[in-house]
C-alpha cells in the first residue's frame, strides 16, 4: 500500500500547478475535491487505518515481533482478559491517573491565574507572555533529560534552590529516587512546561468576554469577587474545560518526559501505561500482548474523551 | 504555493538521493561497528585504526550507553535494521540472535580461514560465542571478557586514622574484604565519614531500574549466598532455587548494603553513576564491571596509587561474580558480509588482540591471558583470571529480555522501593518467569 | 470630583495602576522563575566537567568559572584515555579540541554522532513539515468548499488519530517498516510524522481557509480562471498566515518528536532528541557536553517563537478554540 501512496504522493508534489491545471482544466469540482482531499486520505489510511486494523489483529494472536517465524496462533480475546485481570496493569492505570489529575489540576489554577494576571494588560505583557511561553515549545525529551541533572541530590540547582529557600540540606531528599517525591518531580517539569499551554487559552477565553457584559455589571454594581464568579469563570470555563481536555489526553498519553526523567521507578512508582506498553512491546517483544494493551489504552483514552466533550457541550450551550 | 510545491520536490529528491548514496558509500567499503559506549568502545576505535590502514576499509561506529544499550540493538536486529555490520553484543543476546537468525553462524568461515575457537578462553567461549550454550555451534567471536568486581581507595585504606579507627571498631586490620559480610563492615565504616573534610560514603553499587543494573549488581549477593536459577537436575524448575533462604539472605544483604552504604540520591545508578561516585572521590568502595578499570587506574584524580581492585568476595555460600562481557557477531543484515568478516579475521589475530588489551580492551586470547606475565600487566589483570574462573551468568534463553525485565521490577520494588520482604519479591519472580517459560512451552 | 473621574475612569475593563503593576510582577516573577532552568542549560553548556557538578552550583561566568569550549568539543568528538606513553607518542596536537583532550590524558579517536543526528533531526522535520502542510492545505481546501460525503466522519477521525499513545501506533508501524525496509530510513520517518501532522494541518487550516469568502474565488471563477487557478491565485495568498501558522506547529512537533524516533531509528535516520540523553562521557553523563547539545538543538526553536509569536500565538489559541 505505501508504494502507491509514495507514488501518489510524488505524482502530486512533482507536478507543477501549471501542468496539474493544464490536466485538470476541464474538470468538475468534485474532481478537484477528491484529487485535493485523496492524498492525505490515502496517506491516512497507510499510516494510520491499516495500522490500526493490524494492531486489532495482532491484539488476539501470540505473535511476537522478535520471532518472525514462530508460528503465529489465534487466542481469541485471551489477552484482553489477561490484561484487565492483572494488578501490574491497574497499578500502572493508577500511577496514569493520579498523574494526569495532579499534574492538570495544578495547571490548570495556574494557567489560569496567569492567563487572568496577563488579561490586566500591565505593560511589556506580550513579551513576557513570549517568554512564559517558551518551555512548551521544546522538546520533552530533550528538556526532561536536562532536569535529571537538576534534580541531582548533590549538585542539582533544583535542590539547591529548594535547600535555599527552605533550609534543608540539598541532599536529604531524593526528588527521582524517593518513591514518594519522585511522582511530583514529574508533575514539576510537567507544570513548567505546559502551564503557559493552559494559560494561553484561558486568555484568548478571557479576551472573548464581551466587554458591556462587565459594563453591566459594574451598573449593577457587582463586587469585583462576584463580577468574577459570575461573569469571568462561567464565560471562561469552556475555554478552561478545552485545555483541560487537551492536557488531558496529552498527559494520559506521556512516554518521553517519564521515560527520560525516572524511567517508571523507582520500582513501579512512577510506571505510567505507556511505560508499561513500551516494555511489554519493545523490550520483552509481546506483540500481541502489547497490541491488546495498546487499544484496550486507545479505547479508554477515546471513551474517556467523548464523555468529557459531551459534558463540555452543555456547558457552552448554557 | 509554487514555492511550496518546489521545496517539495527538492525535499523527495533529497530524499531519494540519501538511500542510494548510502549504497554508494558501502561499496566505497565502510563497516559500521556497534557496541555500547564506554571506555573499551572508545579503544577499539583507536585499535580499528590499524585495520583500516591494512585493509583500505573505512571504520564508522555506532555507541550506545549501556542503559539503551540492549532496547535499542536487539529493536535494531528485530527490524532486520542494515546499520550494524559489526555488533558486540552483550552475552545473554547469543540465544535469541541464533534462533533468529540475526546473526551469521561462524563455523564454516572459521574452518576456512583457519581460526581456532581453542585458542581463547574455554569460560569466554561458552559466555559469548557459542548457542545453544555447550555445543560447538558459534555466533560470535569473543571480544571484550568482563566480570563484575569490585575497587576500593588503597590510598584511604593506607591512612594511618584511618587504619586506627577501623581496628577499634571491627578489631582487624582494614583490607580489601575476604567475605561479603566485611564487604558490608568496611562499606558501613566508611559511611558518613569525614575524609579531608568531606563527607564520603560506603559503596557503589548498582541500582538501575530500565535496563539491567539491579540485577547484574544484586547477582553478585546472590550468588555467593547460594541463589541458584533453577534445579540442576530438573530445568526450569525453580522453586526451592530462586527463593531458597539462601537466596532470600542474600537478597536481604543486598538492601541493607543499599540502605545502609550508599551516596544520597543512589536509586537509580549503574557503571556510570558508579564511576562517577568514585573518581570524585565520594566513595570508599566501588562495585563495577572489570572493563572500566583499565581507565580507572589511568585517571589522574583515583588512579595509580589510590586505587585497588578486588574479585567479588566469597559469601556463605562460596564464591561467584556477575559475568559481563561480549562477543563480536557478523549480523546477517549487513550487505559488507564479506568485510565484516575480514575484520573479525583480523580482530582474532594475537597480535592484534595483544594491542587490545594494552591499549585497554580484556581480550579473550590465550596468547594474552596464558602469556606468563600477564598477571603483572596490571594490577587487575591477576583477579581478572580468578573472577573469569567462577564467573555465573544470568538466563541467555532466546526470552532473556522478559526474564530480566522481571527481576528488574522484583528486584527493585522490593530493595529501592521498599515494597514486601525478600521472600515475597522472590516468590513472585518465580511466578514471572514460570510465565515466561509456560508462554515460550519450555514447561 | 477627581476622585469620582479616576474611579469611572478605571472601570473593571480597565484595571488600576496598583492592580497592573502586581499582576505584571507576579507574571514576570513566574516568567523569571520558569526561564531558570533554560538559563542553566546555557550556562552548563561553557562550563568544565567540574564546575558543572560543584557545590553549590557556580553561577557568573568569569566571575564564578572561567568558560571554557571543552563541552562543545566534548560534544563533537569521541575520545579514549590512553597512557602518557601512548599519547607522548603521538605527533601534536593540531586543533584545540584535540590539545584540550590530550590535556585530560586522552585522545580523540574521531568525530561523534551529533552532527549526523543534527542533519537528520533537519531533513525529516522539514521534509514532514512541507510534505505535512502541502496535503493538509489541499484537503483542507477540499474539505471547505465542496460536499465531501461522511465529511464530518472523516474530519473526525483524522483528528482522533491522535489520541492513540505514540507507542500503540509504534507497535504495527515497526513491523510494517520492517516488512518494507522503512525502518531507521529518513523517508519512513518522514512519511510518518506526515502522517501525524497531516490531521493537525487539516484541521487548523480549514479553519483558516473556511474563514475566506467563497465570493472571491467566485468572482475569479466569474472573470474566466479554473477552479484550481483561483485556489492558487486567490485563496493561497489569503491562507498565507494560517499556513504560516500550522506549519510552525507541524515543525515544532517533527523537530521535538521523541518517541517515535526512539522505537523507530537507531543510527541512519536517528535524529537529535533520541540521541541527547545518552551522550555520555568517559564514567556518567558528560553534562557540559549534553547541555552543548541541547542547547544547539533548542536554539532554533527558541529564535522560531520569539520571531513568529504572532503566528504561534495565533495558531495556538485558533486551534484549541476551534476544536
Amino acid at each position: 500500500m505505501p508504494r502507491t501512496l509514495n507514488t501518489l504522493a510524488e505524482r502530486a508534489a512533482a507536478a507543477t500547478p501549471q501542468a496539474v491545471a493544464r490536466r485538470v482544466r476541464g474538470l468538475s469540482d468534485r474532481a478537484v475535491a477528491w484529487a485535493f482531499i485523496s492524498p492525505t486520505i490515502v496517506l491516512l489510511l497507510a499510516i494510520n487505518i491499516f495500522p490500526l486494523v493490524w494492531t486489532i489483529w495482532l491484539s488476539f494472536t501470540n505473535y511476537r515481533a522478535n520471532r518472525p517465524n514462530a508460528p503465529v496462533r489465534w487466542i481469541g480475546g485471551d489477552w484482553y482478559t489477561d490484561i484487565l485481570t492483572n494488578p501490574d496493569i491497574w497499578v500502572a492505570m493508577q500511577v496514569t491517573a493520579r498523574f494526569v489529575i495532579a499534574s492538570i489540576a495544578i495547571q490548570t489554577v495556574l494557567g489560569f491565574t496567569l492567563a487572568w494576571l496577563i488579561d490586566r494588560r500591565f505593560r511589556g505583557h506580550g513579551v513576557w507572555t513570549t517568554v512564559i511561553l517558551l518551555p512548551m515549545m521544546l522538546s520533552p525529551a530533550v528538556v526532561g533529560n536536562f532536569w535529571t541533572f537538576l534534580y541531582q541530590p548533590q549538585i542539582g540547582l533544583f535542590n539547591y534552590m529548594v535547600s535555599f529557600v527552605t533550609g534543608v540540606p540539598p541532599s536529604s531528599f531524593q526528588m527521582l529516587g524517593d518513591v514518594t517525591l519522585s511522582p511530583w518531580a514529574i508533575v514539576i517539569v510537567d507544570t513548567w512546561m505546559w502551564t503557559p499551554y493552559v494559560m494561553l487559552i484561558c486568555v484568548a477565553g478571557l479576551r472573548s468576554i464581551p466587554e458591556h457584559i462587565y459594563e453591566a455589571a459594574e451598573i449593577d454594581r457587582a463586587s469585583a469577587w462576584r463580577r468574577f464568579w459570575s461573569i469571568t469563570l462561567p464565560m471562561a470555563l469552556p475555554f478552561i474545560m478545552l485545555a483541560v481536555l487537551f492536557r488531558g489526553i496529552e498527559n494520559f498519553k506521556m512516554f518521553d518526559m517519564v521515560n527520560l526523567l525516572t524511567g517508571g521507578g523507582p520500582g513501579s512508582t512512577t510506571e505510567v501505561a505507556s511505560i508499561t506498553l513500551k516494555r511489554e512491546a519493545f523490550e520483552k517483544w509481546r506483540t500481541g500482548y502489547s497490541s491488546a494493551f495498546a487499544i484496550i489504552l486507545f479505547v479508554t483514552v477515546f471513551g474517556l474523551a467523548n464523555i468529557y466533550v459531551k459534558a463540555l457541550n452543555r456547558v457552552k450551550q448554557r | 504555493m509554487k514555492r511550496l510545491l518546489a521545496t517539495l520536490g527538492a525535499v523527495i529528491a533529497a530524499v531519494g538521493i540519501a538511500a542510494p548514496a548510502q549504497d554508494a558509500q558501502a561499496q566505497g567499503k565502510t563497516l559500521t561497528l556497534c557496541w555500547a559506549a564506554w571506555d573499551p568502545a572508545n579503544a577499539l576505535v583507536e585499535l580499528s585504526k590499524d585495520f583500516t590502514a591494512q585493509s583500505g576499509v573505512n571504520m564508522k561506529f555506532e555507541f550506545v550507553p549501556w542503559p539503551n544499550f540492549a532496547d535499542r540493538m536487539l529493536n535494531e536486529l528485530n527490524s532486520k535494521g542494515r546499520l550494524c555490520d559489526l555488533l558486540i553484543g552483550d552475552s545473554q543476546w547469543i540465544g535469541g540472535s541464533a534462533e533468529n537468525g540475526h546473526y551469521v553462524k561462524l563455523n564454516d568461515f572459521f574452518a576456512r580461514e583457519g581460526i581456532k575457537i581453542d585458542d581463547f578462553m574455554p569460560a569466554t567461549v561458552a559466555g559469548y560465542a557459542s548457542w545453544p550454550k555447550g555445543t560447538p555451534n558459534y555466533w560470535a567471536l569473543p571480544a571484550m571478557g568482563d566480570a563484575l568486581g569490585w575497587t576500593y581507595r588503597k590510598d584511604w585504606f593506607a591512612r594511618p586514622d584511618i587504619q586506627a579507627a577501623f581496628k577499634q571498631r571491627f578489631n582487624r586490620d582494614i583490607a580489601p574484604p575476604k567475605t561479603q559480610a566485611e564487604l558490608k563492615d568496611i562499606a558501613e565504616f566508611f559511611q558518613g565519614r569525614e575524609i579531608d573534610g568531606k563527607r564520603v560514603y560506603g559503596a557503589a553499587i548498582f541500582t538501575e531500574r530500565g535496563s539491567e543494573g539491579i540485577t547484574m549488581g544484586v547477582a553478585n549477593a546472590l550468588h555467593t549466598h547460594g541463589f541458584k536459577y533453577q534445579d540442576p537436575n530438573k530445568p526450569y524448575s525453580m522453586e526451592g532455587f530462586v527463593n531458597s533462604a539462601a537466596s532470600v539472605a542474600g537478597l536481604d544483604f543486598y538492601k541493607q548494603l543499599y540502605k545502609c552504604c550508599t551516596p544520597p540520591g543512589y536509586s537509580n545508578s549503574y557503571m556510570q553513576e558508579g564511576l562517577d561516585a568514585f573518581k570524585s572521590g565520594q566513595v570508599a568502595l566501588q562495585m563495577n564491571w572489570f572493563a572500566f578499570f583499565p581507565g580507572l587506574h589511568k585517571d589522574p584524580n583515583v588512579g595509580g596509587d589510590r586505587i585497588g581492585f578486588f574479585v567479588n568476595p566469597p559469601g556463605p555460600a562460596g564464591r561467584g561474580s556477575q559475568l559481563g562481557g561480549q562477543g563480536i557477531s557478523v549480523v546477517s543484515y549487513s550487505q559488507n558480509r564479506t568485510e565484516a568478516l575480514q575484520y573479525i579475521k583480523w580482530f582474532a589475530s594475537a597480535d592484534v588482540q595483544k594491542k587490545w588489551w594494552s591499549l585497554g580492551g580484556y581480550s579473550c586470547h590465550k596468547a594474552v591471558l596464558e602469556d606468563p606475565n600477564f598477571a603483572s600487566t596490571a594490577p587487575f589483570a591477576r583477579d581478572f583470571l580468578t573472577a573469569m574462573g567462577e564467573v555465573v551468568d544470568f538466563w541467555a534463553e532466546p526470552s532473556y529480555a522478559q526474564l530480566l525485565l522481571a527481576m528488574q521490577k522484583r528486584i527493585h520494588d522490593f530493595v529501592v522501593a521498599d515494597q514486601g520482604t525478600a521472600k515475597q519479591a522472590l516468590d513472585l519472580l518465580i511466578q514471572d518467569w514460570t510465565k515466561v517459560f509456560k508462554e515460550d512451552g519450555k514447561i | 470630583m477627581p476622585a469620582a473621574g479616576l474611579s469611572t475612569a478605571h472601570s473593571i475593563v480597565e484595571p488600576t495602576p496598583l492592580a497592573r503593576r502586581i499582576a505584571g510582577t507576579i507574571v514576570i516573577a513566574y516568567a523569571v522563575l520558569a526561564l531558570i532552568p533554560l538559563v542553566w542549560i546555557g550556562l552548563t553548556s561553557i562550563k568544565s566537567p567540574p564546575d558543572s557538578i560543584s557545590y553549590p552550583p557556580k553561577v557568573l561566568p568569569w566571575v564564578d568559572f572561567e568558560p571554557t569550549i571543552e563541552g562543545y568539543c566534548n560534544l563533537f568528538t569521541t575520545r579514549s584515555r590512553q597512557t602518557p606513553e601512548y599519547i607522548a607518542s603521538l605527533p601534536p596536537a593540531d586543533d584545540r579540541c584535540e590539545a584540550l583532550a590530550r590535556g585530560k590524558g586522552m585522545v580523540v579517536v574521531g568525530p561523534s554522532n551529533y552532527v549526523p543526528r543534527f542533519v537528520n533531526s533537519v531533513v525529516i522535520a522539514f521534509g514532514s513539515t512541507v510534505l505535512a502542510v502541502v496535503l493538509g492545505t489541499l484537503a483542507a481546501y477540499g474539505f471547505s468548499r465542496f460536499r465531501v460525503p461522511l465529511k464530518d466522519d472523516l474530519l473526525f477521525f483524522i483528528l482522533s488519530t491522535r489520541m492513540m499513545p505514540p507507542i500503540a501506533v509504534a507497535i504495527p508501524i515497526f513491523l510494517m517498516y520492517r516488512e518494507l525496509g522503512l525502518s531507521d530510513t529518513r523517508l519512513g520517518m518522514i512519511l510518518l510524522y506526515t502522517s501525524v501532522n497531516v490531521s493537525l494541518a487539516v484541521w487548523l487550516l480549514k479553519g483558516f481557509i473556511d474563514e475566506i469568502p467563497r465570493e472571491y474565488e467566485e468572482a475569479a471563477m466569474i472573470d474566466g480562471y479554473t477552479r484550481l487557478q483561483a485556489f492558487v491565485k486567490v485563496v493561497l495568498p489569503q491562507a498565507t498566515t494560517g499556513i504560516a501558522a500550522t506549519a510552525i506547529f507541524c515543525l515544532i512537533f517533527a523537530w521535538n518528536e521523541y518517541a517515535f524516533a526512539v522505537l523507530l531509528t537507531s543510527g541512519s535516520a536517528q535524529t537529535a532528541p533520541p540521541f541527547i540523553p545518552i551522550i555520555i562521557g568517559e564514567g556518567g553523563q558528560d553534562w557540559p557536553a549534553v547541555a552543548a547539545g541541547t542547547t544547539l538543538f533548542l536554539l532554533p526553536i527558541l529564535a522560531f517563537t520569539i520571531l513568529l509569536r504572532k503566528q504561534l500565538l495565533r495558531g495556538i489559541t485558533f486551534g484549541a478554540v476551534r476544536k
